[in-house]
């Protein structure tokens, strides 16, 4: 690796993270900066503290917006910019020098890979739409994300996987297929709080994915 | 036998009631609402004027017919469980119950504080906690 002082799991003796990490070592961890960027176990964040997190962002969306249409795209914008970093993170991680041209490829990566980083499981189904050749759908039984969140009745409209798909906008968008991303609660008896990020793609991709099969 | 949940915040109104077996007296709301604020009053009294310096308050109020049982958080709320005489560990319920209150009411975005809980998950919650305690016992 090329920027050993920061990669090191162990710091070296002579390295300016020593002394940091001697500080920081009565049970804390070093900073986020300093911390290796492979993926460990340690790297997980407590459910709770998100989640009173995304409550705050909920209230913020809440108070800053006209309606609910306008709440979802706030909510969505607040996903772009994860969306968009922990691409760049995972690609580093878990697919160096690759990238995936292929659609399929690349909706498994975000079915699989990205929601086992941000969420700790795989999603529960990846399915193509039935009407629209350019739509597919990834769905949540039960997304972390809004776990503990109740929708009341008068704003029942409002999906807050609204925020998922925003991620996922994001990191289509930065694998270069350009898609609209939209939320939907597809609750069931069995499933109250199951969401379905809709993805219907740009033209531009369809037609791209069309020259790459065989003639 | 879980008859009954009540839940009191800080200021002795009552935020949450349920009854969850049939052979309940009804009483009106107006009648949860003179109960829940006697109940906090009481433990107020229990918790300051005490022969033992430092006591919790009550936690147990025992009939022939029922128990009430209290738990108070750190921050005031109050849980009372009204169950059947021959109940076992009902403390122990009323702590999963705080434990769901800190789950799918604190957590909730469209939850204001202090005021009475209408939140669908909480309640469902609640009632899948009942049903494995009541078929328990």
């Amino acid at each position: 690796m090329s920027f050993p002082a920061y990669h090191a799991t162990v710091p070296v003796q002579s390295s300016p993270l020593q002394s940091v990490s001697r500080a920081s070592s009565h049970g804390r961890r070093p900073p986020i900066l300093e911390r290796n960027l492979v993926k460990g176990r340690s790297n997980e964040v407590s459910l709770s503290a998100y989640a009173f997190l995304f409550c705050e962002m909920l209230s913020y969306a809440t108070k800053k917006s006209s309606g609910i249409q306008d709440m979802e795209k706030k909510l969505s914008d607040f996903g772009y910019r994860v969306g968009i970093r922990s691409l760049e993170l995972l690609v580093f991680r878990d697919r160096p020098n690759r990238r995936d041209t292929r659609l399929l490829n690349t909706l498994s990566f975000i079915h699989t890979n990205v929601w086992k980083t941000l969420f700790g499981r795989a999603a529960d189904s990846l399915e193509k739409g039935t009407d629209n050749e350019d739509e597919y759908m990834i769905s949540d039984n039960e997304p972390n994300v809004t776990k503990f969140i109740a929708v009341p009745k008068d704003m029942n409209q409002l999906s807050c996987g609204a925020f998922i798909g925003g991620i996922v906008e994001a990191v289509l968008y930065g694998c270069g297929f350009p898609a609209k991303v939209s939320a939907h609660s597809t609750g069931s008896d069995q499933f109250p709080l199951r969401t379905t990020i809709l993805m219907k793609f740009d033209k531009s991709v369809l037609l791209r994915e069309k020259g790459f099969e065989p003639r | 036998m879980l008859h009954a949940l009540l839940i009191i915040n800080k200021a002795g109104g009552l935020i949450y009631n349920r009854d969850f077996t049939d052979g309940l007296a009804k009483l009106t709301s107006n009648e949860y609402l003179v109960m829940a604020g006697t109940f906090h009053g009481v433990h107020a009294i229990t918790s300051r004027i005490s022969p033992v310096p430092g006591s919790s308050g009550m936690e147990l109020l025992e009939t022939d017919t029922f128990k009430i049982f209290c738990f108070q958080t750190l921050t005031g709320v109050k849980f009372l469980l009204i169950t059947d005489p021959s109940q076992p560990n009902a403390d122990v319920t009323t702590r999963k119950v705080y434990e769901l209150y800190a789950d799918f009411v604190m957590k909730n975005p469209f939850y204001n504080p202090e005021m009475p809980i209408r939140i669908d998950l909480f309640d469902s919650n609640v009632q899948k906690l009942v049903r494995q305690t009541n078929a328990a016992g």
